[in-house]
C-alpha cells in the first residue's frame, strides 16, 4: 500500500531493527492507550497485537523486496451487548492507519438502514455510496446479521451483501470491513452466507466482563466526566453490578453507563435537597453510596425504569 | 493552418498536457478533497466549447475521505462510455464561491475529428463565424 518504488532494496545480509520500526510507527503508543482505556478483553488485545506484528514484519519484508500479498484484514467482532465492539473498531481504524494499512484511518459506522434500499434498484447505489465513503478507512457494519433476512426471499439485503463481497475481494487495498453482532446470530448469518465467512480472516470474540472489570470501567467512565465514587459508593456500586448482572437485559458496559447516569441524577437531586448547605467542589464531584443504593435493583430486585429495558432490547 | 494538432479538445484544466495518468488523477482528487470540495464525474459526446452542462454520471460525491472512491467512479464511467469525453469536476460550497472550482478531462474519444469553421453571410457583406463539430453531425450516442 505504501509506495515501495522509492525505497531501495536492502542487501540480503543486512539486518533490520524491528524495535525501531515499531517506534517509528507509534503503534506502541496506541497499545498503551488500549491497555489503559480498555479493561479486560484479553483475546481481543492479543489479536490486535498479532495483526500489528504481521503488518510490521510485512513492512520489514518489503525492504528486502520480499513481496507477499497484502493480508486481508476484514474482521468479524462477536460478543454480547456493551462489550466494546464499536470502541475497538474505532481503535482498529487508528491502528491500521498508523501501520499504513489504510490511508486515512476514518471509521464509517453503518447499519442495515444505510446499506439496504427500499425499492428495486435502490440498494446498489446506496451500498456503493457507503463503500465509497469508507474507502481509505474502515467500514464498520453494526448488527450485520440484519443484512440477511432468510424469511423474506425478496429482501434486498442479499443484493447489498453481494456488492460488499465484491468490494471486499477487489478493493482489499482500499478498505477494511468489520462486521459486528451477537455471536449466535452472526453464526447463523455466516452459515447462510458462506462466501462472507471465507472472506473474513479474523473472527474475534468479545468476552463478557467480570464484575471487577465493570467496576474498573465505571471508575474510568466517571473519571472522564470529572466524577468519582466515595469509598462507600464504590462498594455499593460493586454490589449493584453483581445484582444487576443477574437481572435480564444486562448489557455490560452500557448498563454500567446507564446506571452511572442515573446515579448522577440522584446526586444532583440530593444536592438540591440540601439547599442551605454550602457546596464545595468535592461535593459536586463525589457520588455517595446513597446515590447508588436508591436504585430499585437493591430495593425490589427490579430494573430502574422501563427505558433501559427498551434500549437493551433494541440493541 | 493547424494550431491544435490532432484536434484535441482543450477544455478545463490540464487539457494542453498529455492525458493524465490514474496516479495523477488521484493526486488531483486528493488535492480537491483536501479543500473539502465535492467531486463528481460527468460525460458528454458534444465537444462544443459552449456545451457547459454535461451529463452527470451518478450523484456528486459528498463526504468522501479518500480518492479511491472517486477513481472507482471514473473507471466505471470509462467502462460505460469508453468513447465519450469524461471530466471530473470539483464543487466548492464555500459561501460566495458556490461553483465549480476544478474541471479536467479524464477520458476522450480515440479519434477527435475536430471542428469546422462555418461562415454565414448576412446583411451587406457582413460575415458571421461559428464553429461546428464534425462529430455532432451524427445523432447523440453514435458520434465517436
Amino acid at each position: 500500500m505504501s509506495d515501495t518504488d522509492n525505497i531501495t532494496v536492502l542487501p540480503d545480509d543486512m539486518s533490520v531493527d524491528l524495535d525501531a520500526e515499531l517506534n517509528a510507527s507509534n503503534v506502541q503508543e496506541i497499545f498503551d492507550k488500549l491497555d489503559r482505556e480498555l479493561i479486560g478483553l484479553k483475546p481481543v488485545k492479543t489479536r490486535i497485537r498479532e495483526i500489528a506484528a504481521l503488518l510490521l514484519v510485512d513492512r520489514l519484508r518489503k525492504r528486502f523486496a520480499l513481496t507477499s500479498e497484502t493480508p486481508t484484514l476484514h474482521m468479524n467482532f462477536t460478543g454480547n451487548p456493551g462489550t466494546g465492539k464499536t470502541t475497538v473498531a474505532l481503535r482498529m481504524a487508528e491502528i491500521l492507519h498508523r501501520l499504513d494499512y489504510v490511508r486515512t484511518g476514518h471509521l464509517v459506522s453503518v447499519t442495515r438502514d444505510d446499506l439496504v434500499g427500499q425499492y428495486i434498484g435502490h440498494t446498489a447505489p446506496k451500498t456503493k455510496e457507503v463503500i465509497k465513503k469508507a474507502m481509505g478507512g474502515v467500514l464498520f457494519i453494526d448488527e450485520a446479521y440484519y443484512l440477511y433476512k432468510p424469511e423474506n426471499e425478496r429482501d434486498y439485503g442479499a443484493e447489498s451483501i453481494e456488492i460488499l463481497l465484491q468490494v471486499m475481494e477487489n478493493n482489499r487495498d482500499d478498505l477494511v470491513v468489520i462486521l459486528a453482532g451477537y455471536k449466535d446470530r452472526m453464526d447463523k448469518f455466516f452459515h447462510s452466507n458462506p462466501g462472507m465467512r471465507s472472506r473474513i480472516a479474523h473472527h474475534v470474540d468479545f468476552p463478557d466482563y467480570s464484575p471487577e472489570e465493570l467496576l474498573h470501567i465505571a471508575k474510568l467512565m466517571l473519571a472522564a466526566q470529572n466524577y468519582r465514587f466515595s469509598p462507600d459508593a464504590e462498594k455499593a456500586f460493586f454490589q449493584y453490578i453483581q445484582l444487576r448482572m443477574k437481572l435480564e437485559h444486562f448489557a455490560n458496559a452500557r448498563s454500567v453507563r446507564n446506571a452511572l447516569d442515573r446515579a448522577r441524577l440522584r446526586q444532583a437531586n440530593r444536592l438540591f435537597a440540601s439547599k442551605n448547605k454550602a457546596l464545595k467542589k468535592i461535593d459536586l464531584i463525589t457520588l455517595e453510596a446513597e446515590d447508588i443504593l436508591a436504585s430499585r435493583v437493591f430495593t425490589d430486585g427490579m430494573l430502574d425504569n422501563e427505558s433501559e429495558v427498551n434500549i437493551a432490547a433494541q440493541k | 493552418m493547424m494550431t491544435n494538432q490532432g484536434n484535441r479538445v482543450t477544455q478545463g484544466q490540464f487539457s494542453f498536457l498529455p492525458d493524465l495518468t490514474d496516479a495523477q488523477i488521484t493526486a488531483q482528487i486528493k488535492y480537491a478533497l483536501g479543500k473539502d470540495w465535492a467531486l463528481s464525474v460527468e460525460y458528454t459526446d458534444d465537444p462544443h466549447p459552449r456545451n457547459t452542462y454535461w451529463e452527470m454520471f451518478g450523484n456528486p460525491m459528498f463526504d468522501l475521505k479518500d480518492p479511491a472512491g472517486i477513481l472507482l467512479e471514473v473507471n466505471n464511467c470509462r467502462k460505460t462510455y469508453p468513447n465519450h469525453y469524461i471530466r471530473v469536476i470539483a464543487f466548492s460550497a464555500v459561501r460566495g464561491v458556490e461553483s465549480v472550482t476544478m474541471s479536467y478531462i479524464v477520458n476522450r474519444p480515440k479519434k477527435e475529428p475536430g471542428f469546422s469553421l462555418v461562415r454565414q453571410e448576412t446583411e451587406g457583406r457582413c460575415i458571421r463565424y461559428t464553429i461546428h463539430s464534425y462529430a455532432t453531425d451524427k445523432p447523440e450516442g453514435e458520434r465517436y
